[in-house]
This record gives structure tokens, sequence and C-alpha cells, in this order.
């Protein structure tokens, strides 16, 4: 299979929805003329014109609400955030507007919008521009949250979301932009269901939950495990809600041991939900308690040092596998 | 023309009658506690409303702010609906889920019943953007009170739409206050539609408490839109005789304020228009009263006897199936 970067697959996501279907648009922050901030829309504007690639002032929460409000008349705006930090201007919007019309109005009203950008620490970048923000989302019933760690996954879970007829939000993840990794030929349809999760690396021993960025650090960490003997089964959620709870309780039966690795922050955290499914569901198939590794719990600070003793990493991830079995 | 005209402004003035018994017999039905939640009634605005929707069509878009049960019963809503809605009922315009500030009728274009000061004026933009890229000539109403000029949202959905040049009218209804804090301690202009000309979009104050004036100025920014899509902005200087919301007594404002105003009752006023132009006849006009009343009371036993909505469907709208084609 061909090899692309998780930059271009999300941009061959954009322009197959958008030649797809004549309601799909683009619209955010330097998308059109500059190419996007992160060159994901890179030659859509040449491509589709300013009618479907839309640059917008600075102005999240009047473009995230006017993109909402063309979804209630059946419109489908792809509405990109240049970070996922600067979606909090616009939360009233994504939290209280896109979410919850579909029941306020006892089902007359749905928003097939879909939020997408990056998000999470990258590096360096300080509290301000630094927050994952897929616990805050995840919360909200009406909301649906997705996390692509590879180009693939990338690409298959934006057509996907863009064809939901709900609010999507596709969190990508700001250091993976130039990342390769093999994706089907445009030729073929790549569709990749919401709430689907996939064992990136099969293991019997111990399941690493994962997700986005600590991804490629669980493969990583399992490479550096089969030299100890452990051999860990690295599962990626992809998508945070809907949950694929089903696949999350057969891996744990198999393996029996777990340790979620977490992008976000751990207070009220993605760890915590999942860990209480696990242990109400099948306590009995548990050999140890379950670990989680997530950022420490503090605002991002700048320094390089402290950032990263801030992130998850494999050493962390690596300790918690070792604890988890007893070696 | 003529006859039809006459015709319209005699139905626009049973409507105003229709909104305020309806809001009376709300009122009524929430002290009792039949109806929970906020309650905040339109007394006293009912001709911003019906002079908006006189000079709409029918396929133009309407979304306001939560004072809204005047706007989906101007804009067709049933009576009955509106008041099972207040009720939690599912035969409500909301299906019981929205209740007061949520009102929603899809079929007659009301986009809502939105209750986060300002958050739906970027919405109003929006559907308006969906008109002008599906290149209709429709227009959106977007209607909010006095209190939502300050909040960022209604900043940035007017500079949106006068950079995209968007077919939506931005209808103040400046009733004086917003809850407790008047104007003059909310806001650093002399007039709100000041506003607009910051934006560059053009504005215009109206005498709400005339619906032919109402009427007859927004059928010229319609008309003017309609021929090249652009923002526009109304001030309809209007007045509550209510509190807030049904817990506020309003105690704000002086009692000689409200007289000045109910003096000058947007119903009278037309009544006395119609009337003076041997349009209407006395008889007509209690006849139109009596009809409203046994609506607005007719509507309460509907609600009374409609049925909640069904426990088992609380998860049936959090997410709809399906995708697009």
């Amino acid at each position: 299979m061909r090899e692309i970067t998780y930059r271009q697959a999300l941009n061959e996501a954009l322009a197959e929805e958008i030649e797809r279907d004549s309601n799909v648009f683009l619209m955010g922050e330097e998308v059109a003329e500059y190419n996007g901030a992160y060159k994901v829309s890179q030659g859509l504007l040449d491509r589709f014109g300013p009618t479907r690639i839309i640059d917008t002032p600075i102005s999240e929460n009047g473009f995230a609400g006017l993109g909402i409000g063309a979804a209630m008349v059946g419109l489908r705006p792809i509405v990109e955030f240049m970070t996922f930090s600067f979606s909090l201007v616009a939360f009233d919007q994504i939290v209280n507007n896109a979410p919850n019309m579909l029941t306020m109005s006892g089902g007359q009203f749905n928003i097939p919008i879909t939020f997408r950008g990056p998000n999470g620490p990258a590096h360096q970048l300080g509290a301000t521009h630094s927050h994952a923000t897929e616990c805050l989302y995840a919360n909200i019933p009406g909301l649906k949250v997705c996390t692509p760690a590879t180009p693939r996954d990338a690409k298959g879970l934006l057509k996907t979301a863009v064809r939901d007829n709900n609010p999507v939000i596709v969190l990508e993840c700001e250091l993976f932009y130039s990342h390769k990794g093999p994706v089907e030929p445009p030729d073929e349809e790549l569709l990749i269901p919401l709430g689907e999760a996939e064992i990136k690396r099969e293991g019997g021993d111990v399941t690493i939950i994962c997700y986005a960025q600590t991804v490629p650090m669980a493969l990583a960490a399992a490479e550096t495990l089969t030299e100890e003997g452990i051999n860990a089964e690295v599962f990626d959620l992809r998508s945070i809600r809907p949950l694929d709870e089903r696949a999350v309780l057969e891996s744990v039966s198999k393996t029996h041991r777990v340790v979620i690795a977490e992008q976000d922050r751990p207070f009220c955290g993605i760890g915590s939900e999942i860990a209480y499914r696990i242990q109400n569901q099948i306590f009995d198939e548990l050999d140890a308690s379950i670990l989680r590794i997530a950022q420490e719990d503090v605002p991002m600070p700048y320094n390089e040092r402290l950032e990263k003793a801030v992130l998850p990493s494999a050493d962390k991830l690596i300790a918690a596998v070792r604890k988890v079995c007893y070696a | 023309m003529q006859q039809s005209e006459q015709r319209d402004e005699v139905e626009m003035l049973a409507m105003m009658l229709l909104i305020r018994r309806f809001e009376e017999r709300a009122s009524q039905q929430y002290q009792a506690q039949k109806i929970g939640g906020f309650c905040h009634l339109y007394i006293g605005q009912e001709a911003v409303v019906t002079g908006a929707v006189a000079a709409t069509r029918p396929d133009d878009y309407i979304i306001t702010a939560y004072r809204d049960h005047a706007h989906a019963l101007a804009r067709g809503t049933s009576a009955d609906a509106c008041m099972a809605e207040l009720f939690g009922k599912v035969t409500g315009c909301s299906r019981g889920l929205g209740g007061s500030m949520h009102f929603f009728d899809r079929k007659n274009h009301m986009y809502g019943g939105h209750a986060i000061v300002g958050a739906h004026v970027p919405l109003a933009a929006g559907i308006a953007f969906a008109a002008k890229y599906r290149k209709e000539d429709r227009v959106t109403l977007c209607f909010f009170g006095d209190g939502a000029i300050n909040q960022g949202s209604f900043h940035e959905a007017l500079n949106l739409s006068a950079l995209f040049r968007l077919p939506v009218i931005f209808i103040c209804e400046n009733n004086l206050f917003a809850m407790g804090t008047s104007v003059k301690r909310s806001t650093s202009l002399k007039q709100i539609v000041d506003r607009a000309e910051g934006y560059d979009i053009p504005g215009e104050i109206v005498d709400g408490m005339n619906f032919r004036e109402v009427r007859d100025k927004l059928s010229e920014v319609i008309e003017s839109i309609r021929k090249d899509s652009h923002p526009a902005f109304v001030e309809i200087r209007t007045y509550r005789y209510r509190g807030h919301s049904m817990s506020d007594p309003a105690s704000y404002r002086t009692k000689d304020e409200l007289e000045k105003f109910r003096l000058d009752d947007p119903i009278t006023r037309l009544r006395a228009q119609l009337t003076r132009e041997e349009k209407l006849t006395n008889e007509q006009f209690d006849q139109m009263d009596k009809r409203a009343k046994e609506t607005a009371l007719a509507s309460v036993k509907f609600a009374e006897r409609s049925a909640e909505p069904p426990l088992e469907n609380l998860y049936n709208y959090t997410y709809v199936n399906g995708a697009s084609a």
C-alpha cells in the first residue's frame, strides 16, 4: 500500500468529501488563501473556490456558531480550529448549541457539523496552547469525539465524521502531521466507523489502552517490553465517544492486565471512565490493579525539561506495565 | 390589494390578542405550578413580532431568544402545541423536551427558542449563510433583547454577517431592561442602533408599540435584502409589562413608567387605527378577543389531557441515526 503523511491523508479526506457533497464546505482561520496554518487544506481553495473554502476572521465563537446555524438548515460544515486550545473560545457554541439542539427541539433539528483541528500538547507552547480537550468534549452527550493516531485513521475517521448527522469532533495530533503511514489508494473509499477501536499490535500479557499521541508511544514501549518477555497488546481507542467498550472488555479478558495511557490530564479523565467500566463488568478477569499514565495535574510549563516531566512517556508507560505484570 | 391589506391587519390584530391571552393563561398556569422552570412573558411587545412576521414570506427564517412564545404563535405554531410545551407534554412544539425557552417549529421555519443570551446570533448568521450558499432569496430574522448586544457572540456575528454580506436582519427588541439592568447601566452607547454602524451595517429605529411602523419598516428592509443580499439592524423600542420572568416583581422600575407604556398599548393602538378607518367595529373586536380567550383556555385543556413524553424514549434524541448519502 502507498504511504502518505497524516497531513495528506486529512487533505484527501477533505477534498473527497467536498467533491462528493455540495453541502460540505470548509471554514476557519487561514484555511483558504494561506492554505491552512498546518497546510492541511493545501490546494483546496484553488480546487474548490472561495464559496467552499472560506477564510474567517479570528472569531472562533462567531464562526463555530455560524457553522451550527448553517447545519440547522442542512449544510454540512467542516469547521477548522487552528488548534483546539482555541476551541475553548467557542465552548458555548460547541457544548451548548451543537449537541443540545436535537433534544431541545424534540428531534426536529440535528446538527451535521464537523469540528476539526490539532489537539493536545505539541512542543513548548506553554499552558494556553497545549490543551488536550478530549475529556472536556467527551463529557457532553450529543457530541462524538474521535482521535486518529495514524494517517489511515485520520482519513477514514474524518470522512465518516463529515457524513455523520451529528456534531463530531475530530481531534488531530499536531505532532503527527508529518508522520507517514499506509493508506488505501484514493480510488478506494475509506470510511472508518466512529466507535470502533483497533488493536494496533496483538499481545497476550497486558493491554495498553491508548489513543492519539500515546499510540506510537505504546507501540515503542511494547517493542522494548518484548526484550523483557512481556508481550503487550496495543489497543487504540480511535474514538473516545462512542467508546468501543465491547472491544476493551474483550482485550482485557484475554490479557487480564491493563495500563491506560492518556494524553490528557488525569483528573476526571478518560482512563477513570474506562477503569470503572472494566472493574464494574469484568472484575474477576483482572489479575492486577488497573494503572493509568497521563499528564501531571498542572498547567503546562514552557520549560522543556518540565514539559517533558508533565507529559506521559514511554518510560512512564513501561514502568506501569512492569508494575501490573509484577515484573 | 387594499382589501387584503385590511384583512391582514385585522388578522394580525387577532394574532396580537391571541399572544396576549395565551401569555395571560401561561402566567396563571405557572402560578398554579402547572408550568415549571423559567417562564418569560411577552405581554406589551406583541406588535414587534407580529409586525415583523407580517413583513415576511412564510419561508423566511425566524430565530429568537428565550422570550419566544409569541414568535412561535406568530409563525403559525398552534396555541395547543405551545401550551403543551410549557406543560412539558409530548404534544408540545418541542415534544416537551425544550420548555418555555426552547420552542422550535421546523415546519413553520421557527428555528428556536435559544436561552443563552446572544448565543443564537451566530446561528442566525449561519442560517442566512446557508440561504446565500444555496442562492435562495430567503431572509433570516434574528430577534434578541437589549441584553444581548454586549455579548461577544453578538459582535462576532455582526462582523461575520457584514463581511460575508449575509441576508439577515438583526432585530433588537429593546424593552429597556436586561433582566433588571437598564440599558443605561449596561450599554455605553446613547442608542443601541449605533452598534450596527461599527460594522457598517445599516440601522433603523422603530416604534415597537406601533404594528404598522414595524411592518412597514421591516418590509422595506426585507425588500432591499432580497434585491441584494446584506445584513441590516433594526432597534425596535418596546416595553414588557411583566417582570423579566415570572419570578421577577420588576421593582427596578416605577409604576409611572409602566403606566406610560400601557397607555401606548400596541393592541389598543392598532385597534384604534382600524376603528378610526372603519375597518373594524367594536363588536368584531370583542368577538376576536373572545375567540383568543377561548383558544388560550382550550390550549390549557389540551395540555392537561396530553401525555408526558415516554420515559423509554429518554435516549432517543441525544443522537440522530444515520449518515448523509
